[in-house]
C-alpha cells in the first residue's frame, strides 16, 4: 500500500513537472510578449479602454513592419477597474501568461501597488499615464506622463506666463495621491509666478458629491480661475454646480479632466472654454498625429485622448529601448530588465507627445518633455 | 451672506440626507432591523430612472413612478427571499446578511449597467431662485427636496397613526408575539414596512442624483452610510427624528467645510455625532428604552 502511494506521489511530481515546462517552453516562439493593465470598466474606464486599443495600434504597426529587431510582439490586456487589489490579480495573470514587459499601468494608486511587484520581480515597466512619484522608486519603471509635481509645477508656470488670471482657487481631492501631489507642487510654484492664489478647498472621496460650499468660498474670494487637479467624474459634478450657482470663471485641469466630453449624457456646453495641461491634442496638424487619430477613429469610432497618445508612445517607448539594448525574447525576464533599463537614458523618440523637443528619460523612470495645453471649444480639444 | 448661503447649502444637502434616513428609521423603528441595502435601493431606483428617462424617452413622472414600482418589488423580495428565514436568527446574522444584500445589488448593477460614470440629468428644471442680486442662489432641486421630504414625513406620520396598517406597524414595533396574537398579521406588516422605505428609496434616488449628478453603481453607499448616522442622530427609529437629523447632519457638514476646514469636514460630523450620543445616547428625539424585567 505504502508503495503504491510513493508510485502515486512520484507520477503526481513527474506530471507537475512535465506542466512547469510546459508554461515556461512559451517563450521559445521567438516573440515578445508584452501585457498592459488597466482600468476598462469603472470610473476610470475612459483612459484603461484609450490605453488598451492605442497599444494594440502600434503593436500591429510594429508586427506589420516586421517587428522589433524581427522579433514580433504578442500582446495581452487586463481589467484593473482602478482598483490596487484588482490590479496585482491582473498582473499575476499576465505573469502566468507568459509576460516579459509591463505596458502600465494606467492610473497612479492601482500603479503604486503593481510597481512593488514588479520591483520584486525586477520587471521591466514603462506606464503610460501613472503620474505618482510613488510609481518611479525601483528604478524599472519609466513614464511616459509627466509627474504630478511638474503638473503642478508645469500648470502655475502655464497660467503665469500665458495671464490667464490674477485671482486662483484650487479644489482637490485630498483623499488622492495625484491630487495633492499636483495641488502641493501647484501652490508651492504658484507663489513665485504673476497670480495670487485666493482658496485652497479640499474635498474626499467620501464627500464628493456636494461642491457648492467650495464653489461658493472660491466665488467670495473673487477667484478668477479654478484650478482643478481631479479627475474628471467629479469635475462634471462641479461644472454643473458652478453653472448652477451661476458662477463662471474659467477653468484649469491637468491629464484627469481628460475624458470629461465623454461622460454620458454629460452637457458639453457646461465645459466650453476649460483648460487642460495635456501633451496632445487630436486637431494637431502633424502627420504622425493625423495618421494615428485617424487610425484610431478608423478602428474604434472615437477621436482619441492624450492616454491613447501615451500609450502609443509607450509602446515605440519599449521598441526603441529594446533596438537600443539588443535584447532578445529568450533573455529571462530580470536580465531583459537590466539591460532595458541601461538603454532607457540613451534612447530619444519623437512619439505624438513629444512636442519640439522629444521624449527623453531620466535613469529615475522620470520623462523630460515640454508641456502644452488646450482648450475645449465646441465639444472638443484644441491646442492653445 | 454667505452665511445664509452655506445655511441654504445645508439645508439642500441635509434634505437629501434626511429622505434616505426616513426609509432607514421607518425599517427599523418597525422591523428592528438595519436594512444596510436601502443605500444600494436608491441606486437601482436612480439607474431605473436614468434608462427609462434618457434612454427610453419617457416622460419623467412617469420614470420616477416605474422606479418606485420597481424599487417596491425589489423591496418585498429582498425581505422575503433574504429576511424572512433570518427572522427568529440573531440580529447579527440579519446585519451581516443585509450588507451580503448591499453587495449583492452593487454587484448586480456593475454587470448590468457597467461602471463607467453617468451623468443624470436632473428631472426637475425649474430655474434656480435668486435673491439679493444673484447672491443667494436656492437651487429648484433643493426646494424640490425639502418640500417633498416634508410632505413624506407628514404623510408617514399619518399613516402610521391613524390607517388600520400603520396602527398594526405599531403594534409589531412594540412587540411582535403579542401583535400576533392580537390577530395581526406580522409578516404582512414587515413586507408592508418594507413595500413602503424602499418606494421612498426610489424617490430618495431621484432627489439625490438631481442634486449630485453622477450615476454610478455606488453612489448608494456614501449617503447610505451618512443617512444612517442622520437616522441615528436624531432618534432611530422616530419618523421626524430622521428629518431633524438629516438637516442637521447636512447644515453641520457644510458650516463645518465653510468655516473650519474643507479637508475635516466628515470627521466634525462624526466628533458632533459621538458627543450628541454621549449626552442623548437615543439621539435627538428617540424615546428612552425601558428594559422589560
Amino acid at each position: 500500500m505504502k508503495k503504491a502511494v510513493s508510485m502515486l506521489l512520484i507520477a503526481a511530481m513527474v506530471v507537475s513537472g512535465l506542466t512547469a515546462c510546459g508554461s515556461s517552453s512559451k517563450k521559445a516562439d521567438d516573440k515578445f510578449y508584452i501585457g498592459g493593465i488597466g482600468p476598462t470598466t469603472g470610473g476610470a474606464a475612459i483612459y484603461g479602454t484609450a490605453v488598451k486599443n492605442a497599444a494594440q495600434i502600434a503593436v500591429d504597426e510594429i508586427n506589420e513592419a516586421g517587428g522589433i529587431d524581427g522579433h514580433q510582439i504578442e500582446y495581452k490586456f487586463e481589467d484593473d477597474q482602478h482598483d490596487p487589489e484588482k490590479s496585482v490579480n491582473a498582473y499575476n495573470t499576465l505573469k502566468d501568461w507568459g509576460m516579459q514587459i509591463l505596458m502600465g499601468t494606467v492610473t497612479s494608486g492601482p500603479c503604486v501597488a503593481v510597481v512593488d511587484k514588479t520591483g520584486q520581480d525586477n520587471m521591466f515597466q514603462v506606464t503610460p499615464s501613472a503620474s505618482s512619484t510613488d510609481v518611479i522608486v525601483n528604478g524599472n519603471v519609466f513614464q511616459i506622463c509627466f509627474t504630478d509635481p511638474n503638473q503642478g509645477t508645469a500648470s502655475a508656470q502655464y497660467i503665469g506666463d500665458n495671464k490667464l488670471a490674477s485671482k486662483v482657487a484650487v479644489i482637490y481631492n485630498s483623499s488622492d495621491v495625484y491630487s495633492s501631489g499636483i495641488t502641493d507642487k501647484f501652490l508651492e510654484e504658484a507663489k513665485g509666478q504673476d497670480f495670487e492664489v485666493v482658496a485652497t478647498e479640499a474635498f474626499t472621496e467620501d464627500s464628493k458629491t456636494d461642491f457648492s460650499t467650495q464653489l461658493k468660498k472660491a466665488q467670495d474670494a473673487g477667484a478668477e480661475m479654478v484650478f482643478l487637479p481631479i479627475y474628471y467624474t467629479e469635475a462634471s459634478v462641479i461644472l454643473k454646480q458652478a453653472d448652477t450657482m451661476g458662477y463662471a470663471p474659467k477653468f484649469f485641469g491637468c491629464d484627469g479632466l481628460d475624458g470629461i466630453l465623454d461622460v454620458e449624457n454629460f452637457d458639453t456646453s457646461l465645459a466650453e472654454g476649460v483648460m487642460l495641461l495635456t501633451p496632445f491634442a487630436a486637431d494637431a496638424e502633424d502627420e504622425a498625429t493625423q495618421d494615428f487619430v485617424k487610425k484610431y477613429k478608423d478602428a474604434y469610432g472615437d477621436t482619441p485622448n492624450q492616454f491613447a497618445a501615451d500609450a502609443y508612445d509607450a509602446i515605440y517607448t519599449i521598441k526603441a529601448a529594446i533596438e537600443e539594448a539588443g535584447a532578445t525574447p529568450d533573455m529571462n525576464v530580470s536580465d531583459l530588465c537590466d539591460a532595458l533599463k541601461e538603454a532607457m537614458p540613451n534612447i530619444s523618440i519623437q512619439g505624438l507627445t513629444g512636442g519640439e523637443e522629444g521624449l527623453n528619460w531620466e535613469a529615475t523612470g522620470e520623462v523630460i518633455k515640454q508641456p502644452k495645453a488646450v482648450i475645449i471649444e465646441k465639444g472638443a480639444y484644441v491646442g492653445m | 451672506m454667505s452665511f445664509i448661503a452655506y445655511l441654504i447649502n445645508g439645508i439642500s444637502l441635509g434634505s437629501v440626507y434626511a429622505i434616505i434616513a426616513l426609509g432607514y428609521t421607518m425599517v427599523y423603528g418597525i422591523a428592528k432591523m438595519l436594512n444596510f441595502a436601502h443605500g444600494d435601493v436608491i441606486m437601482i431606483g436612480c439607474y431605473v430612472v436614468f434608462t427609462t428617462m434618457s434612454g427610453l424617452q419617457f416622460n419623467p413622472l412617469l420614470s420616477v413612478l416605474i422606479s418606485v414600482v420597481v424599487c417596491t418589488v425589489l423591496g418585498i423580495t429582498i425581505e422575503k427571499v433574504a429576511y424572512k428565514p433570518l427572522r427568529k436568527a440573531s440580529p447579527l446574522a440579519v446585519l451581516i446578511t443585509a450588507i451580503g444584500v448591499s453587495y449583492l445589488l452593487q454587484n448586480a448593477a456593475l454587470l448590468v449597467f457597467g461602471a463607467d460614470t453617468k451623468s443624470f440629468s436632473s428631472i426637475i428644471t425649474l430655474p434656480a431662485l435668486k435673491l439679493a442680486d444673484g447672491k443667494l442662489v436656492i437651487s429648484s432641486v433643493a426646494v424640490v427636496t425639502v418640500v417633498t421630504c416634508l410632505i413624506i414625513m407628514t404623510g408617514l406620520m399619518l399613516f402610521i397613526k391613524k390607517t388600520k396598517a400603520g396602527r398594526a406597524m405599531l403594534a409589531v414595533s412594540e412587540d411582535k408575539d403579542a401583535a400576533q396574537l392580537m390577530g395581526i398579521n406580522v409578516n404582512g406588516t414587515i413586507s408592508l414596512t418594507f413595500a413602503i422605505g424602499s418606494g421612498l428609496a426610489a424617490i430618495a434616488g431621484v432627489l439625490l442624483c438631481s442634486a449630485y449628478p453622477t450615476l454610478t453603481p455606488y453612489i448608494g453607499s456614501m449617503p447610505g452610510i451618512k443617512a444612517f448616522t442622520a437616522a441615528v442622530f436624531g432618534g432611530i427609529g422616530s419618523v421626524p427624528g430622521a428629518f431633524i437629523g438629516g438637516i442637521l447632519l447636512g447644515i453641520i457638514e457644510v458650516l463645518g467645510r465653510a468655516y473650519i476646514s474643507s479637508q475635516l469636514s466628515d470627521a466634525i460630523v462624526f466628533a458632533v455625532l459621538i458627543i450628541v450620543l454621549l449626552v442623548k445616547p437615543t439621539g435627538i428625539l428617540g424615546k428612552p428604552i425601558h428594559e422589560k424585567v
